[in-house]
């Protein structure tokens, strides 16, 4: 999270909104361990990260779709069990949840 | 009125303890409420989970989750009741960060100081001689004390504990000895002291001499690092820090302490470091 803060700060004083990214649970092998945090401006900035890579753009999307909509928070399940797999799944085999919302709390 | 993010990011700047505690599973009315709690004497707790009892029983297990450093899901009734899974609750927890003493205000020093930079240790190189322990010497470093170590230790010893590392890098007696006799009082995790094999063995004689016993002795990662042939100071400060994580982790890496031979190794075919 820390090292979120600046970008954050900057994309607020711009007045940007600002969606926030961040593991809360995983199965299996991961890469980052829950608290790992990803932050998505609206204009599509990203700081941080959520995994080794592999996740990272799906999850942008999904952060986008968070500041467009109706700002409730949702929960994302990536993993090589899941039938989207080999489109955003982890490579290393296991799962992870990861929580979306807008950052105006 | 400050909001719950800048109340936690204030905390997180000034690397005091506090945990973000947010519904991750539950009914919808609930999903993503937040509790920032921040530990002490009067613990103080921001924002609600929807529930006084949930909120209560929750920030009583956070307080405890905070204390041992630990990021968990953890799952209550929705009235805070054990053994029930309606709500599920994920507490991360920001622990202050891990502190590494560094005694010796050497070359290796400045070199350790940036690789335990990078780990997030908050680092305080000492040293008893002025002209070395500046901080212009040791920009990277969070503090830079002009003490004897024992009279250092006596002041921050008792903060010290399992997450925080001991690094002494003097190799010389007169420091080496009353920092480790030192640190071996206090609860830290890693304590290494630098050295040839022969000044490990002439310091094993002279700490026995000062009262250390086998148990304090085996406490004691000596020579400091992993058997990775390191050469350039940067690269000691990589065999160190793995040693710490590898002691942390209780994960078996090829400490130079359990090997013998040279430490310093020039075998034909070797690449020099970079």
């Amino acid at each position: 999270m820390k090292e979120v803060l600046a970008d954050v700060d900057r994309w607020r004083s711009e007045g940007k909104r600002v969606a926030l990214a961040r593991v809360v649970g995983t199965e299996g092998s991961s890469p980052r361990l829950p608290g790992a945090t990803m932050v998505v401006s609206e204009a599509g900035e990203v700081a941080g990260s959520v995994s080794g890579g592999c996740v990272e753009g799906a999850v942008v999307t999904e952060a986008l779709q968070v500041l467009s909509g109706d700002g409730a928070p949702r929960l994302c399940r990536f993993g090589y069990s899941d039938d989207e797999a080999f489109a955003v799944g982890l490579t290393c085999g296991g799962t992870i949840r990861v929580l979306v919302e807008p950052l105006d709390w | 009125m400050a909001g719950l993010f800048d109340v936690l990011a204030a905390a997180l700047r000034a690397e005091e303890p506090v945990a973000l505690v947010e519904v991750v599973e539950g009914p919808a009315e609930i999903f993503g409420a937040k509790l920032v709690v921040r530990p002490g004497a009067e613990p103080v707790a921001l924002g609600s989970l929807g529930d006084p009892d949930l909120d209560r029983v929750v920030i009583r297990d956070t307080l405890g989750e905070l204390a041992a450093g630990l990021s968990v899901t953890r799952h209550y009734g929705p009235h805070g009741e054990a053994r029930a899974r309606d709500v599920g609750v994920f507490i991360e927890s920001f622990a202050r960060p891990p502190r590494m003493v560094i005694f010796g205000a050497v070359d290796f020093t400045a070199a350790l100081a940036r690789v335990a930079k990078v780990l997030g240790y908050h680092v305080t190189v000492c040293d008893a001689r002025p002209v070395f322990a500046t901080r212009a010497r040791f920009p990277m470093a969070d503090e830079v004390v002009v003490a004897w170590p024992d009279r250092h230790l006596r002041e921050v010893g008792p903060s010290l504990g399992p997450r925080d590392a001991v690094c002494v890098l003097t190799h010389d007696p007169k420091f080496d000895v009353p920092a480790l006799t030192a640190a071996l009082t206090t609860r830290v995790g890693y304590l290494g002291a630098m050295g040839s094999r022969r000044t490990t063995l002439q310091r094993e004689e002279r700490l026995r001499e000062a009262g250390v016993d086998d148990a304090g002795l085996a406490r004691i990662l000596a020579p400091i690092g992993l058997d990775i042939g390191a050469r350039t100071p940067e690269e000691t400060a990589v065999s160190i820090c793995a040693e710490i994580i590898a002691v942390r982790t209780g994960r078996a890496a090829p400490s130079l302490r359990d090997a013998d031979g040279p430490i310093h190794r020039d075998p034909a075919g070797v690449p020099s470091p970079a």
